[in-house]
């Protein structure tokens, strides 16, 4: 035998042993333990690393572990704060190699161009994907309130080059939208001792001294708007994009409702809201969904209010950067399709979010936890998190009630307002009122 | 050959050309850029500067930063001193003296947002202190300007800075020539008139110090002020943090070259007061 041959019969025993992993995965797969990973087949493959650049609540450790498992190249989760987030994006995008952000970040990052966007048909869940993201509609034809910055305004881009937004659907995606919740005011019934339907009661006297919103101004004030509108002082335009005169009167507002002592706190992360609820500094503010878990784990009751005037929703989406090439760009493309494959959707439904592929996210849940966190049914047994603290006793409900029925609510969405620099400034003179 | 020994501050002057200077002049060279959602604009213009001072937030801001500072510095410099005075002039042997010195810096031991953060679950509206009071019969209600509160936040700095008053003032009294109070006393003086004609000028060293110390580390603050105060009260630095937080660096730039002047002019005035190099060198 010649030695070519020697080599094409090393490299066919070789296909033959890859064939038989691929048959191994596929079965896999079939059985919905594993999406059909990993498809790439590059000697190199394990030397590749991805970096996720995000906020605690998404950037997760364990989904990057399961995801390096599963892929055979390694990903790393990095996390910061909003701000810390949105700088390093922008001033250092070579440090990134997948970003991990709120849809309004985008905003800020594609005329930038820091951003890659992702080609739609390298990726295989586009029409799984909820519609509020693809289409901006409700499964029913409904529209989605386009107040804020609603994540299909910034969806997609015209082509593999633009910087700019395209108004309708294209092939070019700006971001996958990962982990999104409907957020309203987070309640403690035992102190407040009656149902609390509107978001005016955030700025009732009643709760003099016992109240808080988020300090982080562009959704602070949103928070403050819902109030103030379901108050009926403001009829806002657009309470996502306020106008100046919008801002001055909004601020005014709560520069009165801070000088008679209305607000206990601002809040900024996440272990803030849940001690200020816990230890009864604040019986209404707003609040995260898993934040009032996290008090109610403690043993402490506490409520997420489904109100009359609906709910301010936010969401978040990853990016591959601009400067991904070759191997690392494919290895990112098989990652954002591993990302919505179920795994991810499975861990995170556990912490109270939702994931934008949920069919591919149910088959990594319980019945019964599918039940209870996107059905609305009450729990048969007790809810667990993904590290298998007791979140919820067998009986419960969900506030709020089924996925679409919170989602289906939406008032207004986290936001980049135009007037921005204004806000900021106003929002600044409010705190040091 | 004479030369040569300016070599030796070669690596320090490096360092800070690399670490202060160059930041330095970028921030300068920033704050007369212009910006708009997207982009900074490296112009020359003085907008930034304009809006900065015919707002009458900045006004506002500064105002309620060095109320901090005065009266953060009053009371670190009265607690500074009485302590150090007594570790001095009050205790002895020397070893116990240094041990009880050693015993200030304990505190220091953990990191000082845990030192902050420790105080908000004490005071709270059902912390340990309002507990204590109502369980004593002192108040029926408990006190709710204890927490997220000027009050909290100038506790929290007393807290934190006291220390950098303690060290400098403790090290200028422990120099002060046991024979020159001796003296003071052997001619009729009291306690009060040595306090005053003696510890007090010899101990102007180390006051000018630790007050540069308080006043820098307070006016460069928004940490403490904004967790102290639940996010209620306002610093020159916690508006600047949140311009960046929102990209917009030329303002938050010449927010910075503006407080950097007020602080060193801060500082000017106190080593006009006392010259600090004379009193080292004596």
């Amino acid at each position: 035998m010649s030695a070519k041959n020697k080599t094409l019969r090393r490299q066919l025993s070789r296909r033959e042993v890859l064939k038989g992993a691929a048959a191994t995965a596929g079965m896999l797969a079939a059985s919905g333990a594993i999406g059909g990973f990993p498809t790439i087949w590059a000697q190199n493959i394990k030397d590749v690393k991805l970096v996720q650049v995000g906020g605690s609540y998404s950037a997760i450790i364990d989904i990057a572990r399961q995801a390096s498992k599963d892929l055979g190249f390694q990903v790393e989760m990095q996390t910061g704060a909003h701000d810390a987030l949105l700088n390093r994006f922008v001033t250092q995008p070579n440090s990134v190699d997948i970003a991990d952000m709120e849809y309004f970040f985008l905003l800020h990052l594609v005329p930038r161009g820091v951003l890659h966007p992702i080609d739609l048909k390298k990726y295989k869940w586009w029409d799984k994907v909820v519609p509020i993201f693809t289409k901006g509609e409700y499964p029913d034809g409904r529209k989605v309130s386009t107040e804020g910055v609603l994540p299909f305004e910034v969806q997609y881009v015209d082509g593999p080059e633009s910087t700019k937004f395209s108004k309708r659907p294209t092939q070019w995606a700006n971001g996958i939208p990962t982990v999104y919740n409907a957020d309203t005011l987070g309640i403690r019934p035992d102190i407040v001792k009656r149902p609390i339907e509107h978001w005016r009661e955030l700025l009732n006297p009643e709760f003099k001294g016992k109240s808080a919103i988020l300090d982080v101004p562009s959704i602070g004030i949103m928070d403050a708007a819902m109030a103030i509108e379901s108050r009926g002082d403001i009829k806002y335009g657009d309470k996502g994009n306020m106008t100046k005169e919008e801002i001055d009167k909004t601020i005014k507002i709560l520069i009165d409702a801070k000088k008679s002592g209305q607000f206990r706190a601002f809040w900024t992360t996440f272990d803030e809201s849940v001690n200020l609820m816990a230890s009864g500094e604040v019986v209404i503010q707003s609040m995260w969904s898993p934040a009032v878990t996290a008090v109610r784990s403690r043993g402490i009751p506490c409520y997420y209010a489904p109100l009359k005037e609906g709910y301010r929703a936010w969401a978040s989406c990853i990016a591959p950067m601009r400067h991904l090439k070759g191997l690392k760009l494919d290895a990112a493309y098989e990652y954002l399709n591993w990302y919505q494959s179920g795994w991810q959707g499975g861990f995170i439904a556990k912490q109270g979010y939702y994931s934008s592929v949920p069919e591919t996210a149910k088959k990594f849940m319980t019945a019964d936890e599918w039940g209870y966190w996107y059905d609305g049914k009450p729990a048969k047994g007790d809810i667990k998190d993904p590290y298998g603290t007791l979140m919820e006793k067998a009986g419960q409900v969900r506030d709020g009630g089924s996925f679409w029925e919170r989602m289906g609510k939406v008032a207004c969405w986290n936001t980049l307002m135009d007037e921005n620099r204004y806000m900021v400034r106003k929002w600044n003179e409010f705190v040091s009122a | 050959m004479t030369r040569l020994h300016h070599l030796l501050a070669a690596p320090l002057a490096c360092l800070l050309l690399v670490f202060f200077g160059v930041p330095l002049v970028l921030v300068v060279t920033v704050s007369f850029f212009d910006f708009d959602q997207f982009d900074i604009i490296p112009t020359f213009v003085l907008t930034n500067y304009l809006e900065l001072f015919g707002s009458s937030l900045t006004y506002s801001l500064y105002a309620n930063t060095v109320k901090y500072a005065v009266i953060v510095w009053t009371l670190t410099l009265v607690i500074g001193f009485t302590v150090s005075y007594f570790l001095v002039f009050h205790v002895r042997p020397f070893l116990l003296q240094l041990a009880l010195f050693l015993v200030c810096t304990v505190p220091f031991w953990t990191s000082n947002v845990i030192r902050m953060i420790s105080w908000i679950p004490f005071l709270g509206r059902n912390g340990i202190f309002n507990q204590s009071l109502i369980a004593l019969g002192i108040v029926d209600q408990p006190l709710e300007f204890l927490l997220f509160s000027d009050f909290a936040v100038v506790i929290a700095y007393v807290h934190l800075f006291s220390l950098f008053m303690i060290v400098p003032i403790f090290n200028s009294m422990a120099r002060i020539d046991p024979a020159v109070i001796e003296a003071a006393v052997d001619a009729g003086a009291g306690r009060f008139r040595v306090i005053r004609e003696i510890v007090v000028p010899l101990s102007k060293t180390g006051i000018a110090m630790g007050s540069i110390f308080v006043v820098a580390l307070v006016m460069g603050d928004f940490f403490v002020v904004k967790i102290m105060s639940g996010g209620q009260s306002a610093s020159v630095v916690l508006a600047m943090s949140n311009e960046i937080a929102v990209l917009q660096y030329p303002p938050a730039a010449a927010s910075a070259v503006v407080l950097l002047l007020v602080v060193t002019a801060m500082v000017v005035g106190i080593l006009r007061i006392v010259d600090v190099r004379r009193e080292l060198a004596g």
